[in-house]
């Protein structure tokens, strides 16, 4: 769990230029970390890659939030 | 060579104006994917071409309104250059009627090939150039999708539909330095022009101002220039390529 909000925060910050203490799990990439719509489709392929899995379009609509991004991903695990 | 080092996918490029295009942009320094439905020989005397200016090239299969067969040509691209720069939406077919004798099918087929399969090769290339951070998307529309052109309501709604993509592609990918421009052909001399008869040919040159049909070059160096890094201030835009005909 721990390792998996390492990367997540490392890739959110690289990619929206945000600080790391931003990074909380409640933290909405829109409303609270300033991402538009683009960033968001960004922010996942890089989740993708990092991870080394696919994302639907379906599911990747449904996360929003770091919490969500990183629960995500500890499911799939 | 205003496109050395760059990889481009060229849809429809066997025949008339993609090929020109596919060869121009190789000549330019490109390494060229070249894409067919049916006619493979064709291709792959377009890829010879291309290598003998010394570029990289292969021929790939693809119905470019099928979303499977878009997805693995786009993979192929990538997997064998290492990078796309430059797509350019070229397929297209024609199944002419009057509106009230066209049918169904002849409506779905040409707005499935000319209109989604924009869509779905633009999509389908949109992450490997978001990645870079660089792209050229060239989709090359027609001048009817502009004017109407009476026995042609399916083409102009597919062409008129895919100056439509442009903007909103264009606006949707220009904060990741992603170009997506139309080009309206104005009548070419192709395969497609060929076949219609000399009086409605004749027809035709009274509504052009420069008084000549084009030539598949005429589009093949606007696509160029498109695709190069000269036209990197140019987005979403429709260039008229019709010696007049539409101003």
């Amino acid at each position: 769990m721990a390792e998996v909000l390492e990367r997540v925060t490392k890739i959110i910050v690289d990619r929206l230029g945000v600080d790391e203490s931003q990074v909380k799990l409640e933290a909405s990439f829109k409303d609270d970390l300033g991402a538009d719509s683009l960033d968001v489709v960004e922010l996942v392929m890089e989740l993708e890659d990092e991870f080394d899995m696919e994302i639907s379009d379906d599911d990747a609509e449904k996360i929003s939030t770091v919490g969500d991004a990183v629960s995500y991903i500890n499911n799939l695990k | 060579m205003s496109l050395a080092g760059k990889a481009a996918l060229v849809t429809g490029a066997s025949r008339g104006i993609g090929r020109e295009i596919a060869l121009e942009l190789a000549r330019q320094g490109a390494d060229v994917a070249v894409n067919f439905s049916g006619s493979e020989a064709k291709a792959n005397e377009v890829v010879d071409e291309i290598k003998a200016l010394g570029r990289d090239s292969f021929a790939v299969k693809c119905n470019v309104s099928n979303a499977e067969e878009v997805a693995e040509m786009v993979k192929a691209s990538i997997d064998h250059f290492g990078k796309l720069d430059i797509l350019v939406n070229n397929a297209g077919i024609t199944r002419d009627n009057l509106l009230m004798r066209m049918k169904e099918t002849e409506w779905d087929d040409v707005i499935n090939i000319n209109l989604k399969g924009v869509f779905l090769c633009t999509k389908a290339v949109t992450r490997q150039m978001m990645k870079q951070r660089v792209g050229r998307i060239i989709n090359i529309a027609s001048i009817v999708g502009v004017s109407g052109n009476p026995g042609q309501a399916n083409y102009v709604a597919a062409k008129a539909g895919v100056i439509g993509l442009t903007k909103t592609t264009a606006k949707e990918l220009a904060s990741r330095n992603i170009t997506v421009n139309a080009i309206a052909p104005g009548f070419i001399t192709t395969d497609m022009t060929d076949k219609l008869p000399e009086e409605v040919k004749a027809e035709m040159l009274k509504q052009i101002p420069l008084a000549r049909l084009g030539e598949p070059k005429d589009i093949a160096k606007m696509t160029a220039f498109l695709a190069s890094d000269d036209s990197s201030y140019i987005t979403g835009q429709t260039l008229h390529i019709d010696g007049g005909m539409v101003m």
